[in-house]
């Protein structure tokens, strides 16, 4: 998913004693494979981590890891498993999250079964120093999409941010990886910037669907072409460490909405969608996969909200068959909508 | 004189209209593209050329609709703008205090909010087409009657057949369940029209805060049966202009007009040589379909490359 395959293979190659491989970038072929195999309703996130593994395997991988979700994503893994068993491939499946919770000796067993010197002191040093490379990784990242429509130079962020994860990757201990960082950070800054008056717009929705570019047609790419500063809340550091703190915080401030969790992250959207039409936010859009059964049930909710603050608000699904001339245009029309309404902001509006 | 021209090619059919600096239509017509933009867009260009007196100068062409890339740069296009965008603008020359915006096209169907005369909120059809003009034709065609009388028929029955709304695979069959049980041709179309009617308000219209005065605009505002039934449920008035299938059309040509300068456009286009080529870029494993444009055999443009590199 995106650039994650960084500290997530640096853990493993240095916890286990195995060869280590990088999963394929998604590409067309990588859905393809995926929807072949799939059923045609599931949403698409199964689809491309499916696919995803077919090309693992067929490179020559012999374990795969799974981690699970809140909503039907828990019980994805049993079923890929079944389908690539029932393809013919011959691999050890290894589940960290079952039945929705992690438990610790199920994995340890598990990872002994791969490597026999496995030494779980080892692990939590590494597991300490991958964490905070993502944390890392995503405040560069945050600051990248909000900055990344208005540089001087063209490509001028991703090319450092390209050089900054190959040293990521090099870390030896957690001080390198830190100056690394540090290193890293004051360069970003140092980079030309033409930033006045700006167009601020949230991204919020399904987790896989905002996280991985090419599930989402390269969203972010697109609305920095127009000159609109992004934020987005959803990366890997806040769905590992944060989520758990900020879901009470969540539920409360928006107890006039909703009541329970509803699963996923759809509360955390509903929350968010408050917080952006709070900030004053131009305008807030809401991706999903196809068939996100969660993301389905709080996009009515959402819908109130941004018609009660008036801010607009759009909603995408993605789909293997999505369009993209189709995004294009409904982008092109919401970005021309925001910028009228920003330039008219003193005309009274029943 | 100075004049603009405006291009709004759609699925179904092609529109175009060339105004003077006060916005007054000069030349209008309204094509079907028959599958082929370029062609279509050959022959409107040559209608329009024979409508427009001779003191008038092109300084300005904007295009719009689904091919609105692809003949923007056969036309050297001084604005390539969506079709919402250009709708809302052109409607608002003609009538600024509209606030609602209908549009059923082709293949496509649009609200857009206005307050003010800025765009607030718009929604599109998303996947399917259900309830937009091509259901309407095939529908026609099936009961072999002239899409352009099918307004006039709905008009005259009385008690209109039920008719699944959602989608247009369920409402061809309840279509052919209704007729095959003993329902008249009439009552059948008026239910066809209003089914449209309750399609369009429920996925489009839906969440929307429909307010007068209204306009309900593309192709299929020319049916009658179709405005009646909007008017009835709405509980509102609904005006159709008469120059609503053009209004796209009209708008990218004021939008045109706004970003004109001193530089003329001849409309000679007829023996330009317009070829585009597509092919599979087979470098990684996303095979991107890479379509090049050649303007008398010369590479003018490209796209489709996933990473940028491919021209």
């Amino acid at each position: 998913m995106g650039n994650y395959y960084i500290p997530a293979s640096y853990f493993f190659s240095h916890v286990l004693n195995a060869k280590i491989m990088k999963s394929p970038k998604i590409t067309s072929k990588t859905i393809e494979l995926g929807s072949k195999y799939s059923p045609d309703f599931v949403c698409s996130p199964f689809k491309y981590t499916l696919g995803t593994m077919i090309e693992g395997l067929e490179k020559g991988a012999n374990v795969i890891f799974q981690l699970g979700g809140g909503c039907r994503y828990g019980y994805y893994s049993e079923l890929q498993e079944q389908i690539l068993k029932d393809l013919g491939y011959d691999f050890l499946y290894i589940n960290f999250v079952t039945g929705g919770k992690a438990d610790i000796k199920k994995i340890y067993r598990d990872l002994k079964k791969i490597d026999k010197k496995f030494n779980p002191i080892k692990a939590l040093y590494y597991l300490f120093i991958t964490t905070k490379m993502i944390k890392y990784m995503d405040k560069i990242d945050d600051y990248i999409r909000k900055n990344i429509g208005f540089e001087v130079n063209e490509n001028e962020f991703e090319k450092t941010n390209d050089e900054m994860l190959k040293e990521f990757s090099k870390t030896k201990n957690y001080i390198s990886l830190y100056r690394t960082y540090k290193k890293y950070r004051k360069k970003m800054k140092s980079i030309k910037v033409n930033k006045k008056e700006v167009l601020k717009v949230g991204i919020i929705g399904e987790l896989y669907t905002v996280m991985e570019p090419f599930a989402n047609y390269f969203l972010e790419r697109e609305l920095a072409k127009f000159g609109i500063e992004i934020t987005r809340f959803t990366n890997a550091h806040y769905l590992l460490f944060e989520k758990t703190r900020k879901v009470k915080k969540y539920l409360k401030n928006t107890k006039e909405y909703i009541k329970y969790r509803m699963g996923a992250d759809a509360h955390d959207n509903v929350a968010r969608a408050k917080e952006l039409c709070e900030k004053k936010y131009e305008g807030i859009i809401h991706i999903k996969s196809s068939f996100c059964t969660p993301e389905i049930g709080c996009m009515h909710i959402i819908e109130k909200i941004c018609s009660k603050y008036d801010v607009p608000v759009i909603f995408f699904s993605f789909d293997s068959n999505t369009s993209e001339v189709g995004i294009k245009t409904r982008l092109e029309a919401f970005y021309e909508m925001i910028e009228m309404r920003k330039n008219n902001e003193m005309l009274p509006r029943d | 004189m100075k004049c603009y021209l405006g291009i709004d090619i759609g699925s179904i059919s092609t529109k175009g209209v060339i105004i003077d600096e006060e916005n007054n239509i000069i030349a209008s017509s309204y094509i079907w593209t028959e599958g082929n933009p370029v062609e279509s867009v050959k022959k409107l260009v040559e209608i329009l050329k024979q409508q427009l007196p001779e003191e008038y100068k092109i300084h300005g062409i904007g295009t719009t609709g689904s091919a609105r890339k692809l003949i923007g740069i056969m036309l050297n296009a001084n604005v390539v703008k969506n079709e919402i965008t250009a709708h809302a603008v052109g409607t608002l020359a003609f009538h600024p205090d509209v606030k609602t915006i209908l549009e059923i096209g082709g293949q496509d169907s649009k609200i857009i909010i206005l307050r003010n005369g800025i765009i607030v909120d718009y929604a599109m059809n998303t996947l399917c087409a259900a309830g937009t003009g091509s259901f309407l034709s095939s529908q026609a065609k099936r009961l072999s009657i002239p899409i352009e009388d099918f307004g006039e028929i709905a008009l005259t029955s009385k008690n209109p057949a039920k008719i699944a709304a959602r989608c247009t695979v369920f409402a061809e069959s309840d279509l052919i369940h209704k007729a095959q049980v003993g329902y008249s041709k009439q009552d059948i179309i008026a239910g066809l029209c209003k089914s449209i009617v309750l399609n369009y308000l429920n996925n489009v219209g839906k969440g929307k805060k429909i307010r007068g005065p209204i306009i309900f605009q593309g192709g299929v505002s020319k049916n009658k049966g179709v405005l009646k039934y909007f008017r009835e449920i709405l509980n509102e008035d609904v005006m159709v202009d008469e120059n609503g299938h053009l209004m796209g059309a009209i708008g990218i040509a004021i939008l045109s007009k706004k970003e004109s300068s001193e530089k003329q456009y001849d409309l000679n286009i007829e023996d330009i040589k317009f070829i585009t080529k597509a092919n599979e870029c087979n470098k990684c494993p996303n095979n991107c379909e890479i379509l090049r444009i050649y303007k008398n055999d010369e590479h003018v443009d490209s796209w489709g490359s996933m990473c940028g590199k491919v021209k």
